[in-house]
């Protein structure tokens, strides 16, 4: 396995891919610290300019995944100065960094959230190389029932937990996978879906839904609030010193530690995701450091340093199931996915053995990355924050008009350009009525694939319905399904209570 | 209300995917459950879910008034005008006036909404096009 990972650092060790993965940190930190655009939009808005510069399969996922890293470092920053949560994970530390910027204490909010960050995502990298490699055993052991079945269960817990409403993920699963079946059927070629219309005669490219769905979407949301102001103003951007005293930090050390190891295990489970990573991260160490409340929320270091470990660890861990069975845990991991098949990589345990250099470069890109964003983020913390300042009526139409020009640059096609708006269209109304983007994004990628395996089970048993249920390892996937979907029902009532009455304490401290 | 109205687009949707699905042709190629068998599944599910919201409604959610809906639907509608325009305008033209009428309900002043969308157009053409090759769409004069 080390040996794996050293022949993963020569591959990453090229000028070009550190450059790459210079420009992707750069990038995805910007994009995390602007609230609207978060990791996936980021992530999504620049695959198909990756895939229009021709890189190379490693060179793309190298950007990429420096984007994703970049912006889950990124979120905080607006967090702790403004408390506005740059992206979704970030918001757990607007509640102790915050009160620390109040307190003249910004630039070690700052400092100790990048180190804590730091900490996450390293250890969760190891975590990910130990771990990948022992869930491709299992996945050896699938077929094609098991898979249908597994895909059954990623829609199930990934609607769970992000959805207020079952219902409403359950709808959003099928339009995604309904969307999927769009164009020539790839076992018999017959047409479905298309009448007659040319352009969809090879499907619905996914990303011009991505694109639509998160980043013109978004658009959309900016225009219907008016929010064309700068999101930070001049006075609340003072940073002061940066560095925090080494008392300071040796008191979160501890706090690190149990933050990544939640985070790591909400990134793996599926659908949880790094915003359940930093959520219950923080819940955790407020109850075992401060089961009384009197420093939780008034500005304790150790209230920034738990959620950054848990979202950076989390965003790890999400990548094992992505890589290991081509199933994505969260939504900026179903738009990794989409970055591997628009490169006609399947994920999955296959990859594992037959591109062990596409991997392990992988891996060690995510290692270089992030020691890169540590020294990055902590001298040029003061450049950052002036993102902040660019007011958004010019921000919004420019990544419009980026994710215009990424569309058509691949697709060459107006069509497509036309589609993607209708995406956006659709995402806004939809995301108005709750129904969550994920797993319709999720329903496009896997859709076909979703199909195959089961089609193949059916020749496998001969028009048998049985043997999706016929081995102990589908029945054990399908009770993890059903209660994955039927669990946040209960629980998850309980989860977003205690999280909506977080974020009044957002509101109210303010 | 919103939900009920959700519900029975929804159930129309999948109705009409169903429906859709029947009509996918057979092809001298085989396999045993065919090309409609998992459609099938997808428009029950659609179906039984709009259902779903038909019975259950969640509550409203806050509609914008009739000013900032009729704000998505020019911005969707210039959207899909810029789409459009792409092909026989070639990338710089359409670009300006796109970004500048998207600043400009943003709050810009209009005579800036004009310079902003001149430099985004100008400086994404360089960046994009100039700078790392990609292709954009060439109109009459080329850019």
């Amino acid at each position: 396995m080390l040996s794996n990972l050293g022949d993963g650092f020569l591959i990453a060790m090229t000028w070009q891919n550190l450059l790459l993965a210079l420009m992707g940190c750069f990038l995805g930190t910007l994009m995390g610290a602007l609230p609207g655009l978060g990791p996936a939009n980021g992530v999504a808005i620049l695959i198909p300019i990756a895939f229009s510069l021709g890189l190379g399969p490693t060179a793309s996922l190298i950007l990429l995944t420096s984007v994703y890293y970049g912006a889950m470092y990124g979120g905080r920053i607006s967090s702790i100065l403004l408390n506005i949560p740059g992206d979704e994970p970030a918001m757990m530390t607007c509640l102790d960094g915050y009160p620390m910027a109040r307190q003249g204490l910004a630039g070690e909010a700052l400092t100790l959230s990048g180190i804590a960050s730091f900490v996450g995502a390293f250890f969760a990298t190891w975590g990910l190389v130990l771990l990948a490699p022992q869930l491709v055993k299992i996945a050896l052991l699938f077929g094609p029932a098991e898979y249908f079945v597994l895909f059954t269960l990623a829609f199930a817990t990934l609607g769970g937990i992000s959805s207020t409403n079952q219902a409403k993920s359950a709808f959003a699963a099928a339009l995604g996978l309904g969307i999927a079946m769009i164009g020539s059927d790839s076992q018999t070629g017959s047409q479905r879906f298309t009448f007659g219309e040319i352009h969809l005669y090879d499907g619905i490219d996914f990303l011009i839904a991505i694109v639509g769905l998160f980043a013109l979407s978004e658009v959309f949301i900016f225009l219907e609030h008016h929010k064309g102001g700068a999101v930070g103003n001049s006075g609340a951007m003072k940073i002061g010193r940066i560095m925090p005293d080494w008392p300071m930090v040796r008191r979160c050390i501890p706090t690190m530690g149990r933050g990544t190891v939640i985070g790591f295990i909400a990134g793996v489970l599926p659908g949880a995701g790094a915003s359940l990573g930093s959520f219950l991260a923080y819940s955790v160490e407020r109850s075992t450091v401060d089961p009384d409340n009197k420093t939780f929320g008034k500005g304790d270091p150790r209230g920034v340093a738990a959620p950054e470990a848990g979202n950076n660890a989390a965003s790890g861990g999400a990548l094992v199931p992505m890589l290991a069975l081509g199933v994505p845990g969260s939504g900026t991991t179903a738009v990794l996915l989409a970055v591997l098949l628009q490169l006609n990589i399947t994920p999955g345990p296959l990859l594992f053995q037959k591109n062990p250099d596409i991997v392990w470069g992988l891996i060690a890109a995510l290692f270089i990355g992030n020691v890169m964003l540590l020294l990055m983020n902590i001298p040029m913390v003061g450049l950052f924050t002036r993102v902040l300042l660019v007011p958004t009526r010019i921000l919004m139409p420019v990544v419009a008009m980026i994710s215009f020009v990424g569309i058509y640059s691949i697709t060459g096609s107006t069509f497509d350009v036309m589609l993607m708006v209708g995406f956006g269209l659709m995402g806004w109304v939809l995301r108005k009525l709750d129904v969550p983007m994920v797993p319709i994004i999720l329903g496009i990628l896997l859709g076909n694939e979703m199909e195959v395996n089961m089609r193949r089970a059916m020749t496998i048993s001969d028009g048998d319905w049985s043997i999706f249920v016929g081995s102990p390892l589908a029945i054990v996937l399908w009770v993890v399904a059903i209660a994955g979907f039927l669990a946040p029902i209960v629980v998850g009532r309980v989860l977003r209570r205690k999280q909506a009455a977080l974020s009044d304490e957002i509101a109210e401290g303010d | 209300m919103s939900d009920r109205i959700f519900g029975a687009v929804g159930l129309a949707l999948g109705i009409f995917y169903l429906w859709a699905a029947t009509i996918i042709p057979d092809s001298f190629m085989s396999d045993v459950v065919g090309p409609r068998a998992f459609p099938y599944i997808v428009g029950a599910i659609i179906c039984i879910c709009a259902i779903i919201f038909l019975i259950l409604p969640d509550p409203d959610p806050v509609w914008p008034g009739l000013r900032d809906l009729a704000e998505i639907i020019f911005a969707g509608a210039v959207m899909f005008l810029y789409g459009w325009a792409l092909s026989p305008a070639g990338f710089v033209v359409p670009t300006v006036f796109a970004t500048a009428y998207l600043t400009w309900r943003l709050g810009t002043p209009p005579l800036w909404s004009l310079v902003t969308g001149a430099a985004t157009s100008v400086g994404i053409y360089v960046v994009f096009h100039l700078v790392l090759g990609l292709s954009l769409a060439k109109g009459p004069w080329g850019f």
